[in-house]
């Protein structure tokens, strides 16, 4: 059987002697993303003896292999017959969550950030969030922001640095938000900054430098090293590939609120188990994603 | 038993081998930048090879022991100097309890290791040691050392198993610090995105190591690296050498709009949006460490068997260190 019968035409190529790279495709979408996903989980059931990380990427697939004790060649051909696999499956779904993430949009923090990095921005005068409603054409911030948290996003990578999730907008890809990353990267970036570069939405888990234009800040942590929430009891980074995030914009007042709740020790995320239907999502998106949220009631 | 610190040094760090499995979320493998310098100061000290040892960089420390102790020293050329006399590098140094131990200047290269007996007994943390600083997990508080950290070390009965510990490393052994190198890479992931001559340009060059140069990554300056151009995919950024993002290999080699590559070391991030092109073979990760800003640097290309046939070599250098026995 050819590959283009199969099903099969990730691309295989070798980051030296010790990671696999597969890539499922050149350009972003929500089948790709799923595609490397359910590599992943397949690989990850194998318990394949000399693999130490698997790591799921937006549209790729990242393996690091220990060479002394599983061949590279036995590697691929493993993999390969995991992609086999996937592509034969005839009707995607993944076992997941929905989770709620407060946003205070538009905050005092993120924009003093930016003030001081302006120099960088295409768009020296005004902010981030104006920028990036002129480049969608919208005729307003509040407008962009509706636009953000209207509709859920799929964690499509995490990493970058530790705990980081890439999220991708589940809407088809005419309504999908674009904007340009910062001219030259700054140095300084608020942890837990909403930020977003090319298709991709992101938080940053920890303070640090950063590229991706800035429009609000979480309230509550995603990365707990001293795993102080009931959230990271189990580990201390929140996200996985996968999740689907509801962004809720909240006001200062709640944002302190949280806050509170963050020193106490008692936050919690509302999340609900789901099961995400690909073929759903892709044939009526705004439907689906409906159907999604409505798991989060009543939690 | 504990190091008092005294003087922390420029940015010294406790490391081990480093932590695996946690790169899916970010967490990169951390662990000694020159693997084999710090296995070599666990061999002088009396452990095994996993025991965790201080990584300094540029500037060492200056503390104190409350404890008779072995202690080695290893890697970048540096005077040791033990209550103000000086002692040599790549032997075991015994510490009587009192005794005060600091470093001179840099003679060549960038890291020197510190091993003492028992090891570096901080809190494991997701299977390793190692300082993810970035993250603020492992090492001493997640952090590079300050003055006045007590640096707990563990056990001196050690857990070296009744060996006999090293007294010095053979000189013929030790790691070679120079001004100019050969890496061996494996052209590959996105070399499909340069031009023939890009890949002329990156492979046949000689690029001097800048500055910017730390644990997570190495910054050459050279000439400029052509790109193919193309009409970006959907979600890629809009330069050439960018791609929709994707999972970064450790070592292997980015260049950013065409200037100045970069090769990421063992606290890499752990993915992003520019395309890798070649990929440092794991025997030469050392090397890279070892390197000064200045180095002159040849990236030579071979394929997985000789990256293989590499490894093997290390491997059995390394068993050397061990004996039979490990």
């Amino acid at each position: 059987m050819t590959a283009a019968a199969a099903g099969t035409t990730a691309r295989y190529t070798w980051g030296g002697d010790e990671f696999l790279f597969v890539e499922i495709d050149e350009a972003m979408s929500l089948a790709a993303n799923f595609r490397a996903n359910a590599m992943a989980s397949l690989l990850d059931l194998d318990k394949i003896d000399g693999i130490t990380d698997i790591c799921p990427a937006n549209a790729s697939l990242l393996i690091r292999f220990d060479p002394d004790v599983l061949a590279p060649g036995e590697l691929e051909e493993r993999v390969r017959r995991i992609e086999e696999t996937v592509a034969r499956t005839a009707h995607p779904t993944l076992d997941t969550r929905v989770v709620e993430i407060p946003v205070w949009y538009n905050d005092p923090y993120t924009n003093e950030t930016a003030a001081r990095f302006r120099a960088n921005h295409q768009r020296p005068e005004g902010t981030d969030l104006e920028f990036a409603a002129q480049e969608n054409g919208l005729s307003s911030v509040d407008e962009f922001i509706k636009r953000h948290y209207g509709s859920p996003w799929l964690v499509s990578m995490v990493g970058f640095v530790a705990g980081l999730p890439f999220m991708f907008q589940i809407v088809p890809q005419e309504q999908q938000l674009e904007v340009p990353k910062y001219l030259s990267p700054r140095t300084d970036t608020p942890a837990l900054t909403v930020g977003h570069g090319g298709c991709f939405a992101c938080i940053y888990s920890v303070r640090g430098a950063g590229g991706y234009q800035m429009f609000g800040i979480a309230a509550a942590p995603i990365f707990d090293p001293a795993q102080s929430l009931p959230d990271f009891k189990e580990f201390m980074v929140f996200f996985r590939p996968g999740d689907i995030v509801k962004f809720r914009p909240v006001d200062e007042a709640e944002y302190r609120k949280i806050q509170d709740e963050v020193e106490a020790g008692t936050f919690r995320y509302r999340q609900a188990p789901v099961q995400f239907d690909l073929q759903r999502a892709l044939e009526d998106p705004a439907g689906y994603n409906r159907e999604i949220l409505e798991r989060l009631n009543g939690i | 038993m504990a190091f008092e610190i005294l003087e922390p040094g420029l940015a010294t760090t406790v490391q081990d081998r480093g932590r695996f499995g946690y790169y899916n979320v970010g967490i990169p493998q951390g662990g000694a930048m020159d693997g084999l310098s710090a296995e070599m100061a666990n061999a002088l000290a009396g452990n095994t090879p996993a025991e965790a040892v201080l990584e300094c960089t540029y500037m060492g420390p200056r503390f104190r022991t409350d404890r008779d102790t072995v202690i080695a020293v290893t890697g970048a050329p540096v005077d040791v100097k033990v209550n103000g006399g000086t002692r040599g590098q790549w032997s075991r140094l015994e510490l009587a309890a009192g005794d005060e131990v600091a470093f001179g200047i840099l003679q060549g290269g960038t890291r020197f290791y510190i091993g003492v007996r028992g090891g570096i007994d901080v809190p494991v943390v997701l299977g390793s040691r190692s300082t993810y600083g970035l993250g603020s997990i492992g090492g001493f508080d997640g952090r590079p050392l300050r003055a006045g950290d007590l640096v707990p070390v563990g056990d001196s009965a050690g857990p070296s198993g009744g060996r006999e510990p090293l007294q010095e490393i053979d000189p013929g052994l030790r790691p070679r610090f120079e001004k100019e190198v050969t890496v061996r890479v494996m052209p590959g992931l996105y070399d499909h995105r340069l031009t023939a001559r890009g890949m002329e340009t990156l492979l046949n060059s000689i690029w001097t190591l800048t500055p910017v140069a730390d644990r997570t990554g190495l910054r050459y300056s050279g000439p400029e690296v052509e790109w193919q151009p193309r009409q970006q995919p959907f979600g890629a950024g809009s330069d050439p050498s960018n791609i929709v993002d994707a999972g970064y290999a450790v070592g292997s080699i980015q260049i950013p709009g065409g200037k100045e590559p970069i090769v990421l070391h063992r606290d890499a991030v752990s993915g992003g949006g520019y395309a890798m092109v070649a990929t440092v073979i794991s025997a030469d990760m050392d090397l890279l460490a070892r390197s000064a800003p200045g180095t002159k640097t040849r990236f030579t290309p071979v394929g997985m068997e000789e990256a293989l046939a590499a490894r093997a070599e290390q491997r059995s250098l390394r068993a050397r260190l061990w004996g039979a026995g490990a």
